[in-house]
């Protein structure tokens, strides 16, 4: 079937918890089909690329290019040559593959036709010949070197730099930002990332299909039910495992579970960051009341593990249901109350209003996701564009501002807290009853794509299995990949004690896009 | 300002006390002798490393500054130089990336140089284990005297392994555990 009016026939895969097609394109067609999509203000979801030479002798390499169409999850591959794998830059169409293409070069030794191909995961802390996803590539340990990276320097009177990482002033993950400002003002920031890369990519070939589960839930820690119901997602697909009703509402109610810890936890750093501690005291104690019951009722406080490959591990009884229906009213009540004294207080709003904007177009142009895209005008919510069960029998309501700066941000978290404690409600209220979990048996060569709205934006995993039925190729998609270079705009023109608040209201994940 | 005051004497006072410290943590012989415990009594300064965690232990850390676990309330606080600390918590397994900054932020740190490792990373390289991008656990880069496992370990068990790192030795004044079984 055709999209966007695009020459190319997609293929609907069997299985899939939500519509995803896949085809094989050229280079021109790819071209042609990201000029479509940016055009028809569709999403860029993912790009990676995989080691295919093992198949037979003319076989290559091959990039994977994933976009959100109204259809549905559409993946577009195209095959490289086998001794000179170069593809055409799709940055200069959507800016968020930037990094996403230098990954894999860096990790398959891909090469791009034109444009920025400074390394990206790679610290010259491995060979530049060292190519960790080449299936023939052997295990290695290198010595640690020093990197020079090549930073964009803002030259003129008056400018300096201020160089900020790895390690950060506080309880946070490593990363390296360079400021270039001009007295208070930040002209330009520049990320240097991909210090928490531990081989991710490389630790999924040849796991078995079910061991997979645990490692994707351990790619961002704050996501990680998110993360697992999307490789859980990928893994069914591939089995054709139909997953019970019960579970799926029960995933529901972790993922949602978990959108409202993160949540209570960034409204009360975002407070602490304008000097009102007091919001950082209140918040956090919601968020231990909340975590709490998450390990009375299903024993572990921020849920790992709990979704599994065809379904859950936990269950639910009428006491626990009611545990969660009056938790849910007790944190309704406190983060109205604390809402309002976030609404009125002069010194919050004057911090947060007009700080660390992106404008609605901005966001579509740079492809910012998720919670901080909803913040920027744009209307993308998978559990309401493209729901999975049992999202579309909830009906969620999709947050969304327009001013795009550090209160849009925090109103579009306050709006998902009271909608997801809505969700909650409702999921309790009409649990259906059945089993928790069916078989999962691996089939050899199949691809399977999981998509999940976490907290924090769309995570994607797209899975493949070899001729053994273990895994060949795993990748997982984290939404910070695409909202970092936003924040690297949002800085702009804001002063250099704004940004640790500017960084906060995006609160992305280093571990997540770092793999 | 009055419906602050009010949301704070509606909340009282939720801090819980504080647990023992843990001996079964302690990898190496207590290093700090009676006079420098003396000296520091509780009054401990962490700085936190994360070396390629997950976040998730992270989520954990932060939840210590949390009004139940009040960290601070018993003495012991977060610094944003490792030169102002006595005692390293570090997570993850050693990212490859991030092992030149674990050591330099360890070499930064005034004696005792107290370290923790925390998470099953930490403790043994948990699920990421050793490869090209990662070293595994703290102890292969630098000197580690307490060890949390846990994926992440909770709050309290947090506690109480860094009070293991300042408590007086055990009796026999041997450690109770080796790094390969936490």
């Amino acid at each position: 079937m055709p999209f966007l009016d695009l020459p190319i026939d997609f293929v609907a895969l069997p299985d899939h918890a939500s519509p995803t097609f896949t085809a094989r394109v050229d280079a021109t067609q790819l071209v042609a089909a990201c000029n479509a999509a940016r055009a028809a203000g569709r999403a860029l979801v993912s790009l990676w690329g995989s080691d295919e030479r093992d198949r037979d002798a003319s076989a290559g390499f091959e990039l994977h290019v994933a976009f959100d169409f109204e259809e549905g999850l559409v993946c577009l591959s195209l095959p490289l040559d086998r001794d000179a794998p170069t593809f055409p830059d799709l940055a200069a169409i959507y800016p968020n593959a930037n990094r996403l293409q230098r990954t894999a070069c860096d990790l398959l030794g891909l090469k791009l036709e034109s444009g920025d191909a400074r390394p990206w995961l790679r610290h010259a802390n491995w060979p530049a010949d060292y190519f960790p996803l080449r299936r023939d590539t052997p295990d290695r340990r290198f010595p640690t070197e020093n990197e020079e990276y090549a930073f964009v320097r803002v030259e003129g009177d008056g400018v300096h730099e201020i160089a900020v990482g790895p390690i950060h002033a506080g309880i946070i993950e490593p990363g390296h930002f360079r400021f270039s400002v001009m007295g208070e003002s930040v002209l330009r920031l520049e990320q240097r990332l991909g210090w928490k890369h531990k081989g991710v990519d490389r630790r999924f070939a040849g796991m078995g299909l079910a061991d997979g589960a645990r490692l994707a839930g351990r790619i961002s820690g704050d996501s990680t039910v998110a993360y697992a119901w999307a490789y859980c997602q990928a893994a069914e697909a591939i089995a054709g495992a139909e997953v019970p009703e019960r579970a799926r509402w029960l995933r529901a109610l972790l993922l949602e579970r978990e959108r409202v810890a993160n949540h209570l936890g960034d409204l009360g750093y975002l407070g602490n960051d304008v000097a009102l501690a007091f919001g950082l005291a209140q918040f956090m104690r919601l968020k231990e009341d909340w975590v709490r019951l998450n390990a009375t009722l299903f024993g572990h406080r921020f849920l790992m593990d709990r979704i599994v490959p065809g379904g859950v591990s936990v269950d639910l009884d009428a006491q626990g249901i009611n545990a969660l229906r009056q938790q849910c009213l007790a944190i309704d009540t406190e983060v109205r109350r604390l809402k309002s004294i976030y609404d009125e207080h002069a010194g919050l709003q004057d911090r947060f209003l007009t700080t660390g904007r992106i404008p609605p177009e901005l966001a579509l142009r740079l492809g910012v996701t998720g919670l901080a895209g909803r913040a920027s005008g744009q209307a993308r919510d998978l559990r309401s564009t493209h729901p999975c069960a049992p999202y579309a029998t909830l009906g969620p309501m999709l947050a969304l501002e327009h001013n795009g700066d550090v209160a849009a941000r925090s109103l579009v978290r306050f709006a998902e807290i009271n909608e997801s404690l809505r969700l909650i409600g409702r999921i309790v209220d009409d649990l259906p009853p059945g089993e928790l979990r069916s078989e999962v048996r691996s089939a050899p060569d199949k691809r399977g794509f999981g998509w999940v709205e976490g907290w924090r934006g769309d995570i994607l995993v797209a899975l493949e299995t070899g001729q053994d039925g273990k895994l060949r190729r795993g990748h997982c998609q984290d939404p910070s990949a695409h909202n970092w270079p936003a924040l690297e705009h949002a800085v702009i023109d804001n002063i250099v004690p704004d940004f640790p608040l500017i960084n906060k209201s995006f609160n992305l994940s280093y571990s997540g896009p770092d793999l | 300002m009055f419906p602050i005051l009010r949301q704070i004497l509606r909340t009282g006072i939720v801090s819980e006390p504080a647990p023992d410290a843990d001996p079964a943590l302690v990898l190496v012989k207590q290093r700090l002798d009676t006079a420098m415990r003396e000296k520091l009594g509780r009054a401990l300064v962490i700085r936190h490393v994360d070396a390629g965690s997950c976040n998730g232990c992270e989520l954990e850390i932060h939840a210590l500054g949390n009004p139940y676990y009040n960290l601070e309330a018993i003495g012991i606080k977060f610094a944003a130089s490792p030169r102002h600390a006595d005692l390293l918590l570090v997570t993850g397994p050693v990212a490859k990336n991030m092992e030149v900054a674990l050591k330099r932020a360890y070499d930064a740190t005034p004696a005792p140089k107290l370290v923790v490792a925390v998470g099953d990373c930490g403790c043994t390289g948990g699920v990421f284990g050793e490869s090209y991008a990662s070293c595994g656990r703290v102890a292969n880069v630098i000197p580690v005297d307490v060890a949390i496992p846990g994926c992440p370990p909770t709050p309290l068990q947090l506690m109480q392994g860094i009070l293991a790192a300042i408590a007086p030795p055990a009796d026999d004044g041997a450690c109770a555990s080796s790094p390969a079984d936490c």
